[in-house]
């Protein structure tokens, strides 16, 4: 009836995960209870769970993001605290348990915490910079979001109910066979993946789309801000690759399940292609989302340095190269497994070559600063420690990709440095500037600029102080993922990296402090006219928090920069052009088609993972029946009227007339 | 003498034409807008609901010519892996996957039909053409069924040898796909009797025969691929 599921699932001898899940639970189940005591729950169900507003998906998405990251922090606190005390010792982590912690870690951090974030923030900032209402296919926007959730849900449900994979975050076969690992961690891993990966490829598919079809009039792609290049190329990579990670993912999924042979080391199965095939997918998976992260920082730099960004054209071009690329380069991850001296030769240079693409970047974004009048806020102090830390990490990864040298490096400590340093101080640097430069556009005020910058100086001390030590260790020859070590030499660097992580932990804590004493002062930090920063793409233009309808008018764009163009003309003349003729406005209907599909998703995963085949079917069953439903609706928008939409945007003229006005008074010589 | 469209034939004009996206698809009704719908490209605005649709949907089945594509990769990887077991000349008959190839080629033919009909708006034959390709589609997925359940009953399963794992696979994906295309056929069979040719039907209609076009596509590959280079291994 329940096919493998018994109480035996739950860890009961293990009191770390049991403890964890259970304060988890109860942590859910409270708010759970207080959202529904409160009565807030219509007001969720209609404003956000079944909402299909990009903005609003862009928030969860986000919010989903961070509550992994800091689930995945935990994971690193366990990692850090173990090596630094199982020095001729066992440590308090038994192997079995370290090992899923590992993996564990490395999989949220990717799956559930850096892409939610990514995709969040295309979500949240792509219509907008476009000038328009929505993006392509609302709808399925939604969905994909809910399918994400649906596969960190089940990454979190093993905690409890079974455990995670042991084999590292990417299941490399034999291991992740079922000769060798029959219980159900790998299908943990395997079924929240696909299903996550699924939603990620449906996102990929609607930016595309949106980025090449749905722009404001005017906005030709040299027009474009950056931040939208590098979401395109990011789609069009996560749009050739994610299915790589599919038809890999479901091979595995075969082995274990119907006695398949891709990847067994009996029946001709080869074990290598698995590796090959995984690293297709998850070498552009690096750009996917680090490509984002450039075009956050390239924003950042041309605000806040009050300038254009230098090289428009250059970071266009090397945007495209790098995504293009990094297709060339997937067996630099493993130039060990002996291809041979051409074949590593030719993937060391590739691997070389696509530097060069970042290093025109790096040069753009300091010629933006320089000359240019910069003002110091959290943004950009997060944007300048980018720039110091994603080039030493840009450094240690050329060094990597010399195949000589990577025979010596493969698998130790100095690799998993390498790649903290060029995601945490990439993708991660850019999600807090990020956080704290759209905030305000999201919610209507601002960050707390004083706990911004303390969140900042810990977070990037605490990441040096992590990680340099790793690198050494790395050098000194101590591999990767070790449970316990009796090298006396390594043990003064792993006290060393404790010590820093325990200051990350201080950032960590700054950070949520930054968000709560902000909701508590949102009153003082209110942004009234829309446009915090001085900014100077599109969706300054509009009110924050934006209308649903983003713009009551679409903006007609005359050239690059255009809202920067817009704010002159109101400066010199003191006025806003005048008022447009309001139309009424359709936009799409709330649908609760997402989160239904996820629902049966999340069922039909957990059955598959635990052999339950009837709930199998039903889930399948079920999904087929809600698409029939969904794809019978006939009603799929509504219709803001004209008067609505006047009596918003006329708001917005007044708050920012009444700027212009106080600005013209204090430009008036006395 | 006038080489504009206007100079041809009514059921000539090209603004009937079911896969010329954008502009000049004809009157309102034609998938949705009027005659001069914007494409999105270069500074024209954001295009017709028509071509956003369209467009979005051959991104994703390019998504998932990728993913094929991978499966492609392992075959051509473990088509010599029989680890002892049979080959594909031992088991492959070159007749049989001719008539499933002439099927699914003429359930193409039909489904392109079932476009033209559909874009004149003619319910009966539209309703003829779709059935005719749901039939012939069900026939190359019996004729496939028939061909797996001999195999595994001859000992030539998936769990025989890598090579026969990665053309179960590949061939087993694809049929999926054909079984996903019947169930969706079946749902626009009843949605254009139930609700006319609306233009969101109509962009459908438009997105079915993309994929329907895009299976035939990948049969090609898979029977050059799996079994022709098969046979000669």
């Amino acid at each position: 009836m329940l096919g493998k599921l018994t109480w035996d699932a739950i860890p009961w001898s293990q009191p770390i995960p049991l403890v964890a899940g259970g304060v988890v639970l109860l942590a859910l189940l409270a708010v759970i209870a207080w959202v529904i005591v409160r009565g807030y729950l219509p007001y969720l169900w209609r404003d956000w769970i079944t909402s299909v507003d990009h903005k609003r998906i862009g928030v969860m998405y986000i919010l989903l993001g961070v509550v992994m990251l800091l689930r995945g922090f935990i994971d690193a606190l366990m990692m850090r605290s173990q090596q630094a005390i199982a020095f001729n010792a066992p440590g308090y982590l038994p192997p079995e348990h370290y090992n899923q912690i590992f993996s564990a870690h490395g999989t949220i951090m990717i799956f559930f915490a850096a892409m939610p974030i990514v995709i969040g923030l295309m979500n949240f900032v792509v219509p907008l910079q476009l000038g328009v209402r929505d993006v392509a296919f609302p709808t399925l926007n939604s969905t994909s979001f809910w399918l994400t959730a649906t596969g960190a849900l089940l990454v979190n449900v093993s905690l409890v109910v079974g455990e995670f994979a042991r084999t590292g975050w990417l299941p490399y076969p034999p291991l992740s066979e079922t000769q060798y690992l029959p219980g159900v961690g790998v299908d943990y891993y395997l079924w929240s993946l696909q299903i996550s990966g699924v939603g990620t490829l449906l996102t990929g598919v609607n930016f595309v789309t949106t980025i090449l079809k749905i722009r404001a009039p005017g906005m030709g792609y040299f027009r474009m801000t950056i931040f939208c290049w590098t979401a395109l190329a990011s789609s069009l990579l996560i749009v050739a690759a994610f299915p790589v990670l599919t038809a890999t993912l479901g091979m595995l999924l075969l082995d274990r399940y119907l006695d398949f042979h891709f990847f067994t080391n009996t029946a001709g199965g080869n074990m290598m292609m698995f590796v090959n095939l995984i690293w297709v997918w998850g070498h552009p998976e690096v750009y996917i989302l680090v490509l984002p992260a450039f075009g956050v920082f390239s924003e950042i730099f041309s605000t806040f340095s009050g300038k254009p960004l230098f090289g428009y054209r250059s970071m266009v071009m090397a945007t495209l190269f790098i995504c293009v690329v990094s297709f060339m380069v997937w067996l630099h991850h493993f130039f060990t497994m002996g291809a041979g001296a051409d074949v590593n030769a030719a993937f060391g240079i590739a691997t070389s070559v696509i530097a060069v693409g970042t290093g025109v970047k790096v040069y753009n974004w300091i010629f933006t600063m320089y000359g240019g009048r910069i003002r110091f806020a959290t943004p950009m102090l997060w944007a300048m420690g980018f720039i110091v830390t994603f080039v030493i990490g840009g450094m240690t990864g050329v060094l990597l990709a010399v195949p000589p040298a990577d025979f010596m490096l493969h698998n130790s400590l100095f690799l998993v440095a390498h790649f903290h340093n060029v995601i945490i101080g990439g993708v991660l640097f850019a999600g807090f500037a990020a956080l704290t430069y759209w905030f305000p556009k999201a919610f209507g005020f601002r960050l707390h600029e004083g706990w911004g910058k303390a969140a900042f100086w810990l977070g990037l001390i605490g990441f040096y102080v992590t990680f340099i030590p790793l690198y050494a260790a790395g050098l000194q020859g101590m591999t990767r993922r070790l449970q316990h070590y009796d090298v006396a030499a390594w043990r003064p660097w792993m006290l060393v990296a404790v010590l820093g992580v325990l200051i990350l932990l201080a950032g960590a804590v700054c950070q949520v402090a930054q968000l709560v004493v902000s909701i508590l002062h949102r009153d003082e930090l209110r942004d009234e006219i829309g446009d915090p920063w001085n900014g100077r793409s599109l969706e300054w233009a509009t009110s924050s928090p934006p209308p649903p309808f983003n713009f009551a008018v679409l903006p007609n764009v005359h050239g690059e920069e255009p809202y920067w163009e817009i704010k002159r003309r109101a400066i010199e003349s003191a006025h806003l052009t005048p008022e447009p003729e309001y139309e009424d406005i359709e936009m799409p209907r709330n649908s609760p088609t997402g989160v239904i599909t996820a629902f049966f998703a999340t069922m039909t995963g957990f059955a598959a993972i635990w052999h339950i085949w009837w709930m199998v079917v039903l889930g399948i069953v079920a999904a087929y029946v809600v698409f029939v439903w969904f794809a019978w609706r006939d009603v799929d928008e509504y219709v803001i009227p004209a008067a609505e939409v006047a009596r918003l945007d006329r708001e917005r003229r007044g708050a920012r007339q009444a700027w212009l006005d106080a600005h013209a008074r204090a430009e008036e010589p006395a | 003498m006038s080489t504009s469209s206007e100079a041809l034939p009514q059921r000539h004009r090209r603004d009937i034409d079911p896969y010329r996206l954008g502009r000049g698809y004809g009157a309102p009704g034609y998938g949705g807008g009027g005659r001069d719908l914007p494409t999105g490209r270069g500074e024209g605005g954001p295009a017709s609901k028509r071509v956003i649709v369209g467009f979005g949907f051959w991104v994703f089945l390019l998504s998932d010519i990728v993913m094929f594509s991978a499966f492609f990769a392992a075959h051509a990887v473990l088509q010599t892996a029989t680890a002892g077991g049979p080959s594909g000349r031992d088991l492959f008959d070159p007749s049989r996957v001719a008539l499933e190839t002439a099927f699914l080629l003429a359930s193409s033919f039909t489904c392109g039909m079932s476009a033209v009909a559909s874009s004149v708006r003619n319910q009966l034959w539209t309703q003829v053409s779709l059935l005719v390709t749901g039939i012939l589609g069900a026939c190359f997925l019996a004729l496939e069924a028939y061909e797996f359940t001999q195999m595994i009953h001859t000992g030539a399963g998936p769990e025989t040898s890598a090579f026969l794992s990665s053309f179960f696979a590949v061939v087993g994906l694809h049929g999926c796909h054909v079984t996903a295309g019947l169930l969706w056929l079946g749902t626009m069979m009843a949605q254009v009797f139930v609700k006319g040719f609306r233009p969101n039907i109509q962009r459908r209609l438009l997105c079915f025969n993309l994929f329907w076009h895009t299976l035939d596509i990948i049969w090609v590959a898979l029977f050059t691929i799996v079994y022709l280079i098969g046979e000669g291994r």
